[in-house]
This record gives structure tokens, sequence and C-alpha cells, in this order.
């Protein structure tokens, strides 16, 4: 009955891990081998979102698929660049597994972090477990002091007007009971970073229990894509939009 | 109830307690009337500011992390390099 399954614990799960691409030839393999390599007695599949890389990245997806086997690694393209929303639902549609990781494909999100993931859903059975760099035990290399500033005070000014109760509202490392996901993202409508705050704090709004874990996070492209001004003001507009309709 | 309707609830809430107290003559309007609440919003701007400064200067690091991703990029490329899987460069 419902209790037996309950006690039979992840042997009767499975994690279909949604990573959206676009120009990432290379880290989708590294990110494959990687996710292979620490999720080894684990039932997953990795839906490989891509929106029409022009780099090959499809290519490399077709060599691990034949590597691997094309029942773990799924790759489900769209013809361009679409948004990360849309990835998500586009992914979501593929999913059979009763868990949903999502993770970014450039290799800041690490595969060493799904086991506690998993550990963490399956100890407290929480609708969601984020990944948090901000406390004790996680972190960020690769930000210089005024990243870490803008940071910092977005993340105090989110907390004060939004109450959202978790300590990282922009992170994408997140697993969710597939349900969840598909209840939270019917409801989400922002772009961008503003997609994954709105959808913590919509999720947080509609009661679901939400647990965090610390992770690490290595930023490589931020040398190459500066935080400006358009930038900033883009977040308080994201802001001021979660708080008056959530 | 949105989450805006809580926060204008509560700051409602103590508008009407403030301005109970001073109806009630315990506080005397006046100098007063301002002086209290403007040093609420003023504490409560300091109190933004220390949260970020003291955040900032707690920021989690985590240097080794970069070295371990590169131990790892580097045994997933032998890895495929074995197998005949053409990654490239970066």
């Amino acid at each position: 009955m419902a209790e037996e399954k309950e006690r039979k614990g992840d042997g009767k799960h499975k994690y279909s891990i949604i990573v959206p691409t676009y120009n990432e030839r290379l880290n989708i393999a590294l990110i494959v081998y990687l996710i292979f390599k620490h999720l080894r007695d684990v039932d997953f599949e990795i839906i490989v979102v891509d929106d029409g890389s022009p780099d090959g990245t499809q290519e490399i997806v077709k060599q691990l698929q034949h590597l691997y086997g094309e029942d773990r690694i799924l790759l489900r393209a769209r013809a361009k660049k679409l948004g990360l929303g849309t990835a998500y639902i586009h992914g979501l549609k593929h999913a059979t597994g009763d868990f949903v990781v999502i993770m970014d494909a450039d290799l800041s999100h690490h595969p060493k972090y799904l086991p506690s993931f998993i550990k963490k859903q399956l100890e407290t059975n929480a609708s969601i477990v984020t990944g948090t760099r901000y406390v004790k035990g996680g972190g960020v290399h690769g930000w210089n002091l005024m990243r870490k500033l803008t940071s910092r005070g977005a993340n105090v000014l989110a907390q004060t007007l939004l109450w959202p109760g978790v300590s990282d509202l922009t992170g994408s490392f997140r697993l969710y009971k597939k349900s969840v996901l598909e209840d939270v993202i019917s409801s989400c409508v922002s772009k961008g970073y503003v997609f994954q705050m709105e959808m913590i704090v919509r999720a947080t709004r509609k009661g679901y229990h939400i647990e965090e874990v610390p992770i690490t996070f290595v930023d490589r492209v931020f040398g190459t894509s500066k935080l400006g001004g358009s930038e900033i003001v883009e977040y308080l507009k994201g802001l001021g939009y979660l708080l008056l309709t959530t | 109830m949105k989450h805006i309707v809580k926060i204008l609830s509560l700051l409602l809430a103590v508008s009407a307690f403030w301005i109970g107290l001073l109806q009630a003559a315990i506080i005397h309007p006046g100098y007063n009337t301002w002086l209290l609440p403007i040093y609420f919003v003023v504490s409560l701007g300091c109190y933004g500011l220390l949260m970020v400064g003291l955040g900032l200067m707690q920021f989690p690091t985590c240097p080794q992390e970069a070295l371990l991703l590169q131990h790892d990029i580097a045994e997933a490329k032998d890895f495929f390099k074995h197998k005949g899987v053409d990654v490239g460069s970066d």
C-alpha cells in the first residue's frame, strides 16, 4: 500500500534531469560524465533541451546517446532560442521520472551535489529541494567584490520585501516533485533569473515544503558578462512584480 | 492573500497603534508625532545596511572548488578520448 511504497526508498524513484543548452558543446559532455559518475545507483534520465546550437552541441549529445543509451539521455531540441521557462516546460513534457532536477549546463552547478539533493528530499519528503550558495558549506568562486556586494544587497532587499523562505532566490539548481513543478511553472510568466525567483516565491506562497542544501558555484562566465545597470533595473522591476502579484 | 496585502495590513496596524497612542494622549502630539516613526524608518534602513555589510564579510567562497572542477574536467576529457567521443576544446 502507500506506506510500503514510502519505505522502499529511492529504489522506486526516477529522476529526470532537465538541462537546457545553447552552445555547450564541451560542457554537456562533461556534465553527462559527472552525472553518471555521481549517480551510480540511481534511476535517472537526462533531458537535453537544446535551442538549435550552431556549435554542434546536438551532435555531441547524439554521440553520448550512443555511449550511454538513448533511454538515459534524451535529446529534445528546439529550433531556436526560446527562453528558459519554455525549455523547462518542453523538457517536462518528456520527463518520465517522478522527480525533476533542473540545472545549468555550464558547469556552475556541479553534479556531485545531486546525491545530497536526493538524500534531503527522501529524509524530509520535501516538495522542492533548492541549492543555496549563501550558507556555510556553500559558496561562490569567481565573483569580485562588486558582484558580491550587488548579490548581497539584492538578497537583503528581496528577503525584506518578499519573505521568500529560502536563502538563495535566484539559484537554479533545484529538485522538484514532478507534480509540484508542473503546478508552479504553469503560474509563472517572468523571464531569465526573475523566472527562477518567481518559481520559488510562488511555491512558498502555495505552501509547498521547501528544503535547502548548500552548493558551491564556480562562475566561469562572469568575466565575460558584466552586471550592468540594465540588469539591476530588471531585477528591481522583477521584485516589484513579485511583491504585487504573489 | 497576496503578500503586498499582508505587508500593507501590517503597516496599517502599526500606524493605527501609533495614532491610538497619540489620541489617548499617552504620547503627546507635536514634536514627538513624527519623531519615532522617522527613527523607526531610519533604523530599518541601518539594519538593512548592516545585514548587507555582515553578509558581504561572511560571504562564503570556495577557491578550492575551481581546482577540483579542473580535475573533474581533465578526468572527463580523458574518459571521452578513450571512448572516441570528440569533445574538442573549450
